[in-house]
């Protein structure tokens, strides 16, 4: 035990004292919360459109200053003649223009229609497709507003909610994400660096001449990244919750569970790529290549599993980083307790000790 | 019960690293291997620390067998590898006590064993050993090979790229800690430290050349050496290779080291023939062989 301890005590020294996987270790996960959760979203936000108004009645000065006070837009721009549409958009200024034809009004009145054109700037499809949406949205309400006191025979109403995530916050969706790629790549790729570390500088070779026990030497080098994974997963939540106001519907103490079997299974996996690189740049290529991006591309994260080709779906269930998702989002989203999970539990559960063994048998007790 | 080497011969792919080698270390000897780099040597070192299998032949290491028993060897062999393989990271002090807790034991026990190196090196105890000069880093090595008290010591090329006066320092250790009954195997590509050890192997190609005493090796040098020295060193080299009789011609500082491969070899014969080459100031004296001389002998 004495031993195990002077070994963890020597990982620490080591991490402490290199700025570089410090900096990794905590500078990153921070980093990438805030990026994923400020700068690269889906939602919409004070979007700058402009208005070409031809009637300039009381009618559309309603619906602009209803727009004007929604804050998903803000009207940056009046222009006068179509043929500014063209030159404004070019500038890059606008998202979308709104269209008023001439005499609005007395077209709804008189004729009981009347037209608005909404142009957009379909180089991001996205966002494009949830201008026209929302403005949709806004001319649907305005319209009932003006209708209230007409009764129509038949009419059909949809009444959608959305559960779970009832204001679409792309945050809810990222921090599930984000947690499980810096779990994953702090433990796998900071142990499997470390074990190669060893080997490169030579260390290895003394350390396999001593007493320590091949499981000795793997745990005592896991031991400090699990330990400072726990302190990463925590940060994650804390910073979720408080800066964007992430529920976490379940429980706590099941949510810390399953993120310690993710953070085992990541190390196993970490190991298991220290076994096979010589180098530490191999190792850290591994790692990036091996485990980064499946686990950005095919795990959900990002691209939902189920509008991929049969193909790809079928190996998304050998990442790891896929269950862990799933579980993430039905306790932080869902609040769903161990009784709904169990299945993606047990799946992590089985690919860790499966990595485990693989690696404590592919483990070296000699040179070659 | 030091160490016991039979018939060990190992390749890697196409090279042959060691050939059919055998030989003994008694307990509490000071055994060198010399050779030059590439020999075998440090297959040899692994092959008895148990990082390396055989592909032949088995070995013996404080009577533990290197491969069915590598657990109590690794309990109780020190080894320092060619390349200085402590954390550069940690400080003198935290080297040294890590490798004392994960041998199960700590400084203040053994200090003793290390205390002759230990205090030339603990005014810097704090400094961090990837800052350390080559010397300062080859005790430290020493002592973290040490601190568990090792029945049998390895030490692959401990002076390689140690200034002399470290090197003369080192080996003066070696001679206290064998006094202290520690078995040390010692490789060195130096013929000079050679002479220091009780008994060397000659080792060159995977094969041993001889095993003896320094002193013995030296005696049995089969021909008389001559030191030949003149004004032109070059010159001279050139001139004793076209010499028809000579039978081995090496650079030894500033003498040339010549033996004539007549047994009734006379100087003045020679010394007529290098004045023949435009050389003066021609000297030809006797001179005993060295480690070197039969190094270059035997692996002629």
């Amino acid at each position: 035990m004495k031993r195990f301890i002077g070994f963890i005590k020597k990982e620490f020294y080591h991490i402490f004292r290199d700025k570089r996987s410090l900096f990794i270790l905590f500078g990153m996960p921070i980093a990438q919360i805030l990026l994923f959760g400020f700068a690269i979203t889906n939602e919409i936000n004070n979007v700058d459109i402009a208005i070409l108004d031809h009637s300039k009645d009381t009618t559309t000065e309603e619906i602009i200053n209803k727009i004007a006070a929604s804050e998903y837009f803000s009207i940056k721009q009046i222009i006068e003649k179509e043929s500014d549409i063209e030159s404004i958009f070019k500038k890059g200024k606008v998202k979308a223009v709104l269209n008023f034809e001439k005499d609005f009004s007395k077209n709804l009145i008189k004729d009981n229609n009347a037209t608005i054109q909404i142009i957009t700037d379909a180089t991001d499809p996205n966002t494009a497709n949830t201008i026209t949406n929302f403005v949709g949205s806004i001319l649907q309400k305005y319209q009932k507003d003006l209708n209230k006191e007409i009764t129509i025979v038949y009419q059909i109403i949809p009444e959608s909610r959305m559960v779970y995530n009832p204001e679409l916050k792309s945050v809810y969706m990222f921090v599930p994400g984000v947690m499980t790629i810096i779990l994953m790549l702090v433990s796998a790729m900071m142990t499997s660096i470390s074990i190669t570390r060893e080997k490169e500088l030579g260390t290895m070779e003394i350390l396999l001449v001593s007493p320590l026990k091949p499981f000795q030497v793997i745990i005592g080098k896991v031991f400090p990244y699990i330990f400072l994974s726990i302190i990463n997963a925590v940060v994650i939540v804390v910073l979720s919750i408080f800066i964007f106001k992430m529920p976490v519907q379940g429980s706590l103490f099941l949510l810390g569970l399953e993120s310690v079997l993710f953070i085992i299974s990541s190390l196993a996996l970490g190991i298991l790529i220290s076994t096979i690189s010589a180098s530490q740049q191999t190792a850290m290529m591994v790692s990036l290549m091996g485990l980064m991006l499946p686990v950005i591309l095919l795990s959900g994260f990002i691209f939902p599993i189920s509008s991929m080709p049969l193909p790809l779906q079928i190996i998304s269930n050998i990442i790891p980083a896929k269950w862990f998702i799933i579980i993430l989002k039905g306790i932080m989203l869902k609040g769903v307790g161990i009784q709904f999970i169990w299945k993606e539990t047990l799946i992590l559960l089985g690919m860790t000790v499966f990595f485990i063994a693989l690696s404590v048998k592919k483990y070296k007790i000699r040179l070659e | 019960m030091g160490i016991s080497v039979n018939h060990i011969s190992k390749s890697y792919k196409n090279v042959k690293a060691l050939q059919d080698i055998s030989f003994e270390v008694k307990k509490g000897e000071l055994f060198g291997l010399i050779g030059p780099d590439g020999a075998g040597k440090t297959t040899l070192f692994r092959i008895l620390t148990t990082l390396l299998f055989a592909d032949e032949g088995n070995a013996t290491v404080a009577g533990y067998d290197v491969v069915v028993e590598y657990k109590s060897i690794r309990n109780s062999v020190g080894y320092m590898p060619g390349k200085f393989s402590l954390y550069q990271d940690l400080t003198i002090e935290e080297n040294l006590e890590f490798f004392a807790t994960i041998f199960g034991t700590t400084i203040e026990e053994n200090y003793d064993l290390i205390k002759d190196i230990y205090v030339q090196i603990e005014p810097f105890k704090d400094r961090r050993a990837g800052k350390l000069s080559g010397g300062m880093k080859q005790k430290l090595a020493l002592c973290c090979a040490l601190i568990h008290k090792p029945k049998v010591l390895f030490l692959d090329e401990p002076t390689t790229g140690v200034d002399p006066v470290s090197r003369k320092e080192f080996w003066e250790m070696l001679k206290r800690l064998q006094e202290k009954g520690i078995t040390i195997l010692v490789s060195t590509p130096y013929m000079d430290e050679a002479a220091l050890c009780d008994r060397i192997a000659l080792i060159q190609d995977g094969k041993i050349l001889e095993i003896d005493t320094p002193e013995a090796i030296v005696e049995h040098f089969p021909k008389q050496i001559y030191n030949v020295s003149a004004n032109n060193m070059y010159q001279l080299i050139l001139s004793l290779n076209d010499y028809e009789h000579n039978h081995s011609v090496y650079p030894f500082g500033e003498f040339v080291h010549y033996t004539d491969s007549r047994t009734d070899f006379n100087p003045e014969e020679l010394k007529t023939f290098l004045e023949t080459k435009d050389l003066s100031n021609i000297h030809i004296d006797k001179t005993v062989a060295t480690i070197e001389d039969t190094f270059m002998e035997l692996a002629k």
